[in-house]
């Protein structure tokens, strides 16, 4: 038999929800199968479930715990109860629909297999299938665990039966659904509209727009009105507030309304309705921009990139500066700050930490600590150990998103380093530093900027900067620790290197170091803490006090800083030769 | 200048090379040969030092590149069959960065960066980012950052990917030049009429052994084909005869 082209019959169509499944297959397995080579999701399973499992467990105690202590607060408890609910899904829904922007610039645009699925003969809506329920999963797998344990706790709490569980399936499929939707719209309305040609140039655009969306969403929600009844004109107008749905509009709202509902014996199934009408509108919706968008946008979203580097003086006068370091360190340094600045999916996320650390610091400026004259002192000392935990925390995110992937993003041009003559011990170096120093200044001026604020003693905001700076120290040493071991070479957006079980692991240590910071300081401080309240003598802290918490922080950030960059160290050099 | 012993490299259960002794001295150019997944890639990587091996030792120069990777490595250029490099650099700060990798830099590495952009007509592109580089143009500029600390030995696996034909002819009258005026290099590649002209010597991996070793006349005389050409000998040694049922295959 010979090869004969005059042989060929079309083959037919794959129907949508087939070539759907088609499409998703490569990507679970892949998924499933991500790891060193040989590793398969059996031999990651044990660490899946420990991680996950003490993740869950945390968040249900934290969540029950919140509950009973809200359920025993008489007539405004329940009421407090819903609407932390709602307030929590709607954090989720902006987290949801930010990571969906992302998610859907990558599933959509760059992905490195959509030229192979652009030249077969698939069907548009089974493309979008795919794409969206893609999207949809890589961008809420970590929501889903943060909410379960929280939806865990209400049933718990509240004691609703095993159709709760069915309820919350039902409302939370169409809640992770409209943002993914919404999400992978705006991407391709903006792919296909923007001005700027570079595809990763309109995601730092979108990133600055959900940043400021973000911010506006804070503000005009006005959260601490809750916490501050005083406010109201009466304890009527308090209940009213609380009483009524936070943001009507919102499917955030809808499923809490659900949920609650439901719990309460009132269950409404106008709002499930609404969640899932919703859900299928906007997929409708997003479904016929795509069809009418997406092959433009797609064509549009591979044009080149810009021609002429400028700015020389600039880069000149950095290397001079970096001249101290030595060849190899200054060239590394040199290499990173580069990349970093002429890459829009890098420099695009300092904005949007701008609108943030804004919004942080404004906060701590409109805190009500100096209202009442009795309560300052303690209010002020508590506020402190808050500001270093929010501090802490904000550090922890900021490092996840920029020193965890550093060596990741090395991935495929990791061979010029391994094959030249430069030391392991220098590459470590250097990685390290390009991250501590931007982030030792950021949580600097943001805590001697806070406590300044505050008003607090000298002892104080010593004790305070030597922490953050210390915790920085730390944690930096700590993310890119765990990126060095659980790396992700095949993502080359670095904003979804973050999303992997090493980022979450990475939080996770973060978070166990941050907690044993504040509690030795507060067990250090705890007789300052207390000269605060209304019936004692205030005084400042002693010596003796602020020592013992400085030893215990430096002792703990120590070994919480010095273990891992061995361990990266290590990792590396085995790594290489 | 590159010498394996009992090279050896297992991923998992599977033997990628299964102990290579190979020798390349100064003023050679060596080729190696293989089918698809027969360890030519592995051995490159381990004679760079991007790969540990699990057993047996590569020198260069006479230097242990796992006992002294820093002497051994600084003798040494690379050249990967895949030319990924920094896209958000540009072709001569990439050449720069490389220079200092190897610790040098300076006006003697600012006239190399010159030169070597010049030879491979990139000097036009010079300052623009890699990202806006076409395949051959990437692959020219890592020739390019292999040659920067002017090396003892290269290492490259599959030269000629992407090579517009004058580029690939200036790479054969390069390697040439390099060989006689005292260098080594080691090439993998699949390229077999490139391999037959310019190779001194040729070993030809299978399975990560190999099978055949020696000038071109002596790979003959192991294939019993007194007048082939590398191609026939290749498929001889490698039992790619069946790549002859191809029309089978391509019939269905």
């Amino acid at each position: 038999m010979t090869m004969d082209a005059r042989s060929f019959t079309a083959p037919d169509p794959v129907p949508t929800r087939k070539a759907i499944a088609l499409l998703l297959r490569p990507k679970l397995l892949s998924a499933l199968g991500r790891g060193d080579k040989g590793r398969t999701i059996g031999k990651r399973i044990p660490t899946l479930l420990l991680t996950g499992g003490a993740a869950f467990a945390f968040l249900f105690l934290v969540g029950t715990r919140l509950l009973r202590t809200l359920r025993e607060v008489p007539e405004v408890g329940p009421l407090l109860a819903s609407k932390l609910l709602g307030l929590t899904l709607l954090l989720f829904l902006g987290i949801l629909l930010l990571s969906n922007l992302i998610a859907a610039l990558s599933s959509f645009f760059l992905a490195k297999d959509l030229p192979m699925v652009h030249e077969a003969p698939v069907d548009w809506l089974g493309l979008y299938g795919a794409r969206l329920l893609e999207t949809l999963g890589s961008s809420s797998w970590m929501v889903l665990l943060m909410v379960l344990p929280v939806l865990a706790a209400y049933q718990v709490v509240y004691g609703g039966d095993i159709g709760f569980y069915g309820l919350a399936v039902l409302t939370l499929f169409p809640y992770l659904l409209i943002p993914a939707a919404i999400g992978s719209a705006i991407t391709l309305i903006l792919v296909r509209v923007f001005p700027a040609r570079r595809t990763r140039d309109i995601l730092a655009f979108v990133s600055v727009i959900a940043g400021a969306l973000l911010v506006v969403g804070l503000r005009v929600l006005r959260p601490e009105r809750l916490v501050n009844p005083e406010g109201f004109r009466n304890l009527v107008d308090f209940l009213e507030v609380l009483r009524g749905p936070s943001s009507p509009w919102l499917p955030s709202e809808w499923m809490a309304q659900t949920l609650v509902g439901y719990l309460d014996g009132a269950f409404d199934p106008f709002w499930l309705w609404m969640l899932w009408v919703t859900a299928v509108g906007f997929v409708a919706l997003g479904a016929g921009l795509h069809w009418a968008l997406y092959p433009r946008g797609f064509t549009r979203a591979q044009e080149g990139g810009e021609s002429g580097q400028r700015g020389d003086r600039v880069w000149n006068v950095y290397s001079a500066m970096l001249r101290p370091l030595g060849l190899e360190r200054r060239e590394m340094v040199l290499k990173d700050t580069r990349v970093f600045f002429r890459d829009a999916t890098q420099w695009s996320q300092l904005l949007v930490l701008g609108v943030l650390l804004f919004v942080y610091v404004y906060n701590i400026r409109v805190l009500p600590v100096h209202s009442s004259e009795t309560m300052s002192r303690f209010l002020v000392s508590m506020v402190v150990f808050l500001n270093l935990a929010l501090a802490g925390f904000i550090l922890a995110a900021v490092a996840a998103r920029f020193v965890f992937p550093a060596y990741s993003l090395e991935g495929r041009t990791l061979w010029l380093l391994r094959s030249s003559p430069l030391p392991p011990d220098i590459f470590v170096w250097s990685k390290y530093w390009s991250g501590a120093v931007p982030l030792l200044v950021l949580a600097v001026a943001l805590t001697v900027m806070t406590n300044r604020i505050l008003g607090v003693v000298p002892g104080i905001m010593t004790l305070s900067v030597v922490s953050i700076i210390a915790l920085t120290l730390a944690l930096v040493a700590q993310a890119l620790a765990w990126g060095v071991a659980m790396p992700r070479f095949e993502t080359g957006n670095a904003a979804q290197i973050p999303t992997s079980v090493g980022g979450m692991l990475f939080m996770l240590s973060a978070l166990v170091t941050l907690v044993l910071v504040l509690i030795s300081q507060f067990w250090a401080l705890r007789g300052y803490v207390r000269s605060g309240l209304p019936w004692r003598e205030t005084r400042d802290p002693t010596g003796t006090e602020l020592a013992i918490a400085l030893g215990a922080t430096l002792l703990i950030t120590a070994l919480a800083g010095v273990i891992p960059y061995q361990v990266a160290r290590r990792k590396v050099i085995s790594g290489t030769i | 200048m590159i010498r394996l012993e009992g090279l050896t490299k297992h991923y998992g259960s599977f033997t990628a090379v299964d102990g290579i002794d190979l020798e390349a001295p100064k003023g050679e150019l060596f080729g190696l040969l293989g089918p698809n997944g027969a360890g030519k890639t592995s051995t490159l990587r381990m004679i760079a030092g991007i790969l540990r091996p699990d057993e047996g030792r590569v020198t260069i120069d006479g230097f242990d590149v796992v006992e002294d990777p820093y002497r051994a490595k600084a003798r040494l250029g690379y050249i990967p069959d895949r030319p990924f490099v920094y896209e958000k650099l540009t072709g001569a700060e990439l050449l720069r960065f490389a220079a200092g990798l190897y610790g040098q830099e300076g006006e003697e590495i600012e006239d190399r960066i010159r030169e070597l952009l010049e030879l491979w007509d990139l000097t036009r592109w010079a300052n623009e980012l890699v990202e806006s580089y076409s395949h051959g143009m990437r692959q020219k500029l890592i020739i390019s950052s292999a040659l920067i600390h002017r090396p003892r030995a290269l290492v490259i696996d599959e030269p000629m990917v992407g090579l517009d034909p004058k580029a690939a002819r200036l790479l054969k009258d390069l390697l040439r030049t390099y060989a006689d005026s005292g260098g080594c290099a080691l090439i993998s590649t699949h390229t077999l009429e490139f391999a037959e002209v310019l190779c001194d010597r040729l070993a030809v991996i299978d399975g990560g052994r190999i099978v055949a070793y020696g000038t071109m006349d002596e790979l003959r005389g192991e294939a019993e084909s007194r007048d082939s050409g590398l191609e026939e000998i290749f498929l001889k040694l490698t039992g790619g005869e069946s790549q002859r049922e191809l029309t089978k295959v391509l019939a269905g």
